[in-house]
């Protein structure tokens, strides 16, 4: 009965699909598990020669995922009528849910509302990675496919139903409809479709010109959770006996922990436990009240971390050295040069990094957001001393990201900390934690060289340096969570431009510090420094900014995103005095972008950007209103890092503590107006997420320089 | 151990607490009402801001023994049942959210602003300390010009 039905649909592959982006034009296979309802699964991700050629599990009639399930992306049709898709990436606010909902809901014809994506617990194999600005690109496909196919199955099974034509059926708003008026909802179908094994009617994706969720601006499905306070992060769930606890922490990075006396603190009423971590000093306690004065309560002698004395002076001075030399100019040349400097960020996401543990003998059940759940759980399993099948991960939603839930470090202190209470705890890093503990977008320096011969630039040339982790794998630090796509610029990057000759080096100094990937990662300060130094270059020329782009840009999509928002930004409109415009533009994950701000410099000190203008074009843009949502972010990213957001370093210890010193755009920073154009596209989808970081960093820096009649080197600007 | 009551949402609730215990703890730890959000613990972030008899706090820093006897409003006392408030219907139509962990208290801070100042200018809004980490600052402030729209005195 349950006999998994395979399908191969390599000849069913649509040409207009499988574009130079299309993962690969592989053996499509998708199948059936069940007969109690329609559960289609479609391969996932890059390693597709294991869904080729294994046998999907046979599984018992109600069982929805087993076995190579895992490196799938499974459908379910319920009997209540609801498409549910379990997905393995995570809802960190950048809109993936609502994004995969609209691919569901559209080649199904079902009712956006009738679509729901919970997030999937940690997998065994596959790709559940969250990050790269991959995840659209990555689902497209498989997504459709499988809705595709879970279409054609109930369409049949509504023919052979009523004994009519499966092709004079239509399906809308999660129902068949017959041509006399008759409807069946797909639940009611759902287990007649799961017995359907050669379909009546195409389950292939339709052509975009048939689209009319993709592509349309679509609210996210999540946002009267949001609204109304329901919608779940790892802190707001209730597990049974997981009591509150936070971590008494050093003031500097890699502090140990010398003597403790924790007597005081254990006689506080409400105070459970209190447990030596690596990090610290741990106490379980009734509330987070009664855990945080139970913290106070701890005498503790602390030993300062590796750092020693070091401060920004001098990690600035060591990561100047470490920038390798530029080589010699070509002869005859004349050079505009710039050195920058990048401070240290915040990931910052609002929510702290919370992580709910409840570590038995033999097994382990977490809840935490994660953007690579799969070593997190491998690495929970390692610390705990079980074995990665005893521990289970469930990945909840998380409040913000921007890289920080690459790694796992709380998720690793919880289950530690479970281990030695032996009780469920729910741990929560306060703000200080996370902004004194990290991570960090690494400091950088960069020097950068163009070299102009007869009005044009012949050679460019970019070498920098960074601050790269030297300790410890502990909670996945250093493990490469995604692959970076190639499209992504080599350190050198330039070859947006026509620059002739083009050259870069990196170098790293080695500190025992918590860096990680920042939205953009690498491009977030090369691309900007970049840009920067592409405005001096047109000024030393005589060339105005935005001319001196269009003429050496390589990409006429690039040029054309410039063309955009110098057009609906009124490039060189006259500004009141003290205002300055600035442009910059990026191209990246298969997708470009440009950016036009507009900044009221009159005080140097307080600037304001009074408005930003994006252009994208990212291929299809499932959702042009996520889309929106994701430049509008990172317009806001480039305001608080170019202007006032950033980390000093004094004796090994951050100095800032939370929102009231690390300076982040408030609403009184972030401009009056935005808008952000998307491009018309019907090429596959590119990455988005992170793209407007550099555009939009660059774009601020030059519309201060711009301003300030000044040449902007050290980054932010007022720190 | 003390006991403090007062109504939470409508309802009148009775808690034993120490004195000194922050309402966020009170509300998210022995009440299980979660819209309010931790995010910093020193009214800065402003993710828990909520309403004491009607106007804005940020229960982080507001001690349960000041609420006794007194109205407190989270984010989840804001909607009439399943008809929500004109500024909550403002967010849900400008697709205001990102992450959405902020967006508890930006809600209540426009509420609270939009009772006192019912056409806000763009320095009134600007007023808002409220971080929102994914910068969904455009979109709020044009939700709250649309719910100053819609909102009758």
């Amino acid at each position: 009965m349950a006999d998994p039905i395979e399908e191969c649909l390599l000849d069913g592959i649509d040409a207009s699909t499988a574009g130079p982006r299309t993962v690969s034009r592989r053996r499509f296979m998708v199948y059936s598990l069940s007969t109690a309802g329609l559960v289609v699964a479609a391969p996932l991700g890059c390693d597709t020669s294991t869904a080729q050629g294994s046998e999907p599990a046979r599984a018992p009639a109600d069982t929805v995922v087993t076995g190579t399930d895992d490196e799938m992306l499974v459908l379910e049709v319920t009997r209540e009528n609801k498409v549910v898709v379990r997905l393995p990436r995570v809802e960190v606010g950048q809109g993936i849910t609502t994004a995969v909902a609209m691919m569901i809901a559209e080649e199904l014809d079902a009712r956006l509302a009738d679509v729901d994506i919970p997030l999937a617990d940690a997998r065994t194999k596959g790709n559940q990675n969250t990050g790269g600005s991959d995840s659209v690109r990555s689902l497209y496909d498989p997504a459709r496919r499988l809705a595709a196919t879970a279409r054609a199955r109930l369409v049949t099974a509504a023919a052979r139903r009523w004994r009519v034509p499966a092709w004079s059926l239509r399906t809308e708003d999660t129902k068949v409809i017959a041509p006399d008026g008759r409807t069946a909802t797909f639940g009611s179908l759902s287990a007649a479709a799961a017995r359907v094994r050669r379909t009546s009617v195409s389950d292939r994706p339709k052509p975009a010109s048939r689209h009319k969720l993709i592509g349309r601006p679509t609210n996210r499905v999540d946002g009267r959770d949001i609204v109304t306070g329901r919608a779940t992060y790892a802190g707001d769930l209730h597990v049974a006996g997981a009591k509150p606890t936070v971590v008494a922490r050093p003031a500097t990075f890699g502090g140990k922990v010398v003597t403790v006396d924790d007597r005081a603190a254990r006689a506080l009423p409400g105070v459970h436990a209190v447990v030596r971590v690596p990090g610290g000093i741990a106490v379980v306690a009734e509330t987070f009240h009664h855990a945080f004065q139970g913290r106070d309560a701890l005498k503790i002698k602390w030993a300062p971390g590796p750092l020693g004395s070091l401060s920004d002076a001098g990690i600035r001075a060591r990561l100047k050295a470490a920038v390798p030399k530029l080589g010699a100019p070509p002869r005859g040349s004349k050079q505009v040069e710039g050195e920058f400097e990048f401070a240290f960020v915040s990931h910052a996401p609002m929510e702290v990094l919370t992580a709910i543990a409840d570590v038995r003998a033999h097994r382990a059940e977490m809840w935490f957001s994660a953007q690579g759940p799969m070593a997190a759980r491998d690495d929970i399993a390692s610390a705990v001393g079980l074995p990665a099948s005893a521990v289970t991960v469930h990945v909840m939603r998380g409040g913000g990201s921007f890289g920080r839930r690459l790694t796992h470090e709380a998720a690793v202190e919880a289950a530690l900390i479970s281990k030695a209470a032996g009780r469920p705890v729910k741990l929560m890093w306060s703000r200080n934690d996370d902004t004194r503990h990290g991570r960090m977008r690494p400091a950088t320096h960069h020097r950068l060289r163009a070299s102009h011969k007869d009005g044009r630039v012949v050679a460019f040339a970019h070498a920098m340096a960074s601050v790269d982790e030297s300790y410890g794998s502990k909670g996945g630090a250093r493990q490469a969570l995604f692959v970076r796509p190639a499209a992504r610029p080599a350190p050198s990057d330039s070859g947006l431009y026509n620059f002739g000759r083009l050259s870069g080096d990196s170098g790293g100094v080695e500190l025992a510090m918590p860096v990680g990937a920042w939205r953009s990662v690498d491009s977030g300060t090369m691309r900007t420094a970049e840009e920067i130094l592409v405005d001096e270059i047109a000024g030393s020329l005589g060339v105005d900014p935005v001319a001196f782009r269009r003429t050496t840009l390589r990409s006429k999509a690039v040029r054309a995103v410039l063309d955009k928002v110098a057009e609906a930004g009124s490039w060189n409109a006259p500004l009141p005095a003290g205002h300055g415009q600035g442009v910059a533009v990026h191209e990246e994950y298969g997708s470009c972008v440009a950016c036009l701000a507009e900044i009221d410099a009159t005080d140097p000190k307080k600037p304001r950007v009074v408005k930003v203008v994006m252009a994208a074009d990212v291929g299809t843009a499932v959702n042009p209103r996520g889309l929106q949502a994701q430049l509008m972010g990172t317009a806001v990213d480039g305001i608080s890092t170019v202007l006032s957001a950033g980390l000093h370093i004094d004796r090994g210890a951050v100095r800032e503590g939370s929102f009231a010193d690390f300076h982040w755009a408030r609403q009184r920073n972030a401009p009056l107006h935005f808008e952000a154009h998307i491009m018309p596209s019907t090429a596959e989808p590119g990455g988005a997420g992170e793209l407007g970081v550099p555009a939009a960093s660059g774009a601020v820096a030059n519309a201060y320089a711009r301003a300030t009649g000044t040449r902007p080197r050290r980054f932010p600007l007022n720190f | 151990m003390p006991s403090y009551s007062f109504v939470l949402n409508g309802e009148k609730v009775t808690v034993q607490a120490p004195a000194d215990m922050p309402l966020l703890w009170v509300l998210r730890d022995l009440l299980h009402v979660t819209g309010p959000k931790y995010g910093c613990g020193v009214g800065v972030c402003r993710a828990c801001t909520s309403h004491l008899d009607g106007e804005e706090i940020q229960p982080c820093v507001v001690k349960v023994k000041d609420c006794a006897d007194r109205k407190v409003t989270t984010i989840e006392g804001l909607a009439d049942g399943d008809t929500l408030h004109p500024v909550q219907q403002a967010w849900l139509d400008c697709d205001v959210s990102q992450c959405g962990f902020c967006q508890p208290g930006q809600i209540m801070a426009a509420v609270a602003l939009l009772k006192k100042t019912r056409h806000p200018t763009d320095a009134d809004i600007d007023g808002i300390e409220n971080v929102c980490r994914c910068g969904t600052y455009a979109r709020i402030r044009e939700a709250i010009n649309k719910a100053a729209t819609k909102i009758t005195p």
